[in-house]
């Protein structure tokens, strides 16, 4: 239980996937202007995440190792992903327009992006079983939101901040960026 | 090497079946982004737009043929929605539809009406009570201003009365247009 709990804190904190392992920066510059926009992002790529690395997790284990195919595990990992994420789209237009509206607009966004591929890619490095693998989506996915969140209500305050000229937009955006991984590795060394 | 391809190829196979099977099965009817479009419209049916109807224009907007500032029942804040909505930047009313024009309503200057009913056919929300030979009046609450009943009568007897601003249906001018020269 407690390698469980260790596991979220890492991945939410001390492990950041966009702050300290720099994955899955294009819908975290993108999609971060606007709070709801955010927020939805985050929920859709909760779902995606958690998915991901479970299917993964069967096909790694029951496909790729007995056959010792280990060489095909990228190639295979995104067709998969993606065809499950694809086919989870198509029964959520289906069968609830209100959750498609929340989220449904992000799920061929976010269906291959790097941490998408890089968290089931980690969850075979750390050799992990398919509850862990699970819990290390899901975490990785809740520190993801949670970034996103972070930076799109900083976002919001900057559109009226006094910037200067040459800065205004993205480049304001990447520096802010910067700073917020930095005070990320605050973190290192939480969990001992 | 075979193995790989074989394990591939089947599992391409599967995916695209499971794919193309839910594609028939969870196939959702309709347009939504046209629905959504006509929920913003205000349902005038009035044409002002050059399309016969509030629902033509909503599908010449989604498949990309008509400019979002077509709709003066819709005014400024329609736009407004339409262009968020849709992603696209705001566009003032151009030269070649009407501008916004204050709320108005129809009314028939009863000395003058001969009872032809040709307004009564034009009106596309019903808001004209009348019949043959009898007396035409227009029903207020109904008449939307669209315009569509002054053309057809013969003796020119329909004019548009701006509504009165009371206390009851005030509201603050939407700074959306200044929003929009100032950034």
């Amino acid at each position: 239980m407690t390698s469980y709990l260790l596991i979220l804190i890492s991945t939410v904190f001390v492990n950041n996937i966009v702050m300290v392992k720099i994955l899955g920066l294009c819908p975290f510059m993108g999609v971060s202007k606007k709070l709801e926009a955010a927020i939805s992002m985050g929920a859709a790529t909760t779902f995606v995440l958690t998915l991901a690395s479970g299917s993964s997790y069967l096909i790694e284990h029951f496909l790729l190792a007995p056959l010792h195919l280990e060489y095909m595990r990228t190639l295979s990992f995104i067709v998969v992903i993606a065809g499950i994420v694809q086919f989870t789209e198509m029964v959520i237009q289906k069968t609830s327009p209100v959750l498609h509206q929340v989220l449904g607009i992000y799920l061929p966004l976010i269906t291959t992006n790097c941490a998408v591929l890089g968290i089931p890619l980690l969850n075979v490095q750390e050799k992990h079983n398919f509850i862990e693998s699970l819990f290390f989506g899901m975490g990785g996915a809740i520190g993801f939101t949670l970034v996103l969140v972070l930076f799109a209500g900083i976002r919001e305050r900057l559109e009226g901040a006094d910037v200067p000229g040459i800065f205004k937009g993205s480049a304001i955006a990447m520096i802010t960026a910067g700073l917020m991984s930095l005070s990320f590795m605050g973190f290192a060394g939480l969990v001992k | 090497m075979l193995i790989a391809l074989l394990v591939m190829s089947v599992l391409a196979l599967l995916l695209g079946a499971v794919l193309g099977f839910s594609a028939i099965k969870f196939h959702v009817e309709g347009n939504p982004l046209v629905d959504k479009i006509d929920a913003i419209l205000p349902q005038t049916q009035c044409g002002q737009c050059s399309f016969p109807g509030c629902k033509p224009y909503a599908t010449a907007i989604a498949a990309g043929e008509a400019e979002i500032n077509r709709c003066p029942p819709g005014g400024e804040e329609g736009i407004q929605k339409l262009a968020e909505l849709l992603g696209r930047d705001f566009v003032p009313f151009g030269e070649d539809t009407a501008a916004q024009k204050p709320k108005s309503v129809a009314v028939i200057d009863e000395n003058t009406c001969i009872g032809c009913t040709l307004c009564i056919q034009a009106c596309p929300v019903d808001a004209i009570s009348g019949a043959a030979k009898q007396m035409h009046t227009i029903i207020e609450i109904e008449c939307t201003g669209c315009e569509l009943c002054v053309p057809p009568c013969p003796v020119d007897c329909i004019t548009m009365a701006p509504l009165p601003q009371t206390i009851q249906n005030w509201k603050w001018q939407s700074p959306v247009h200044i929003l929009a020269v100032s950034k």
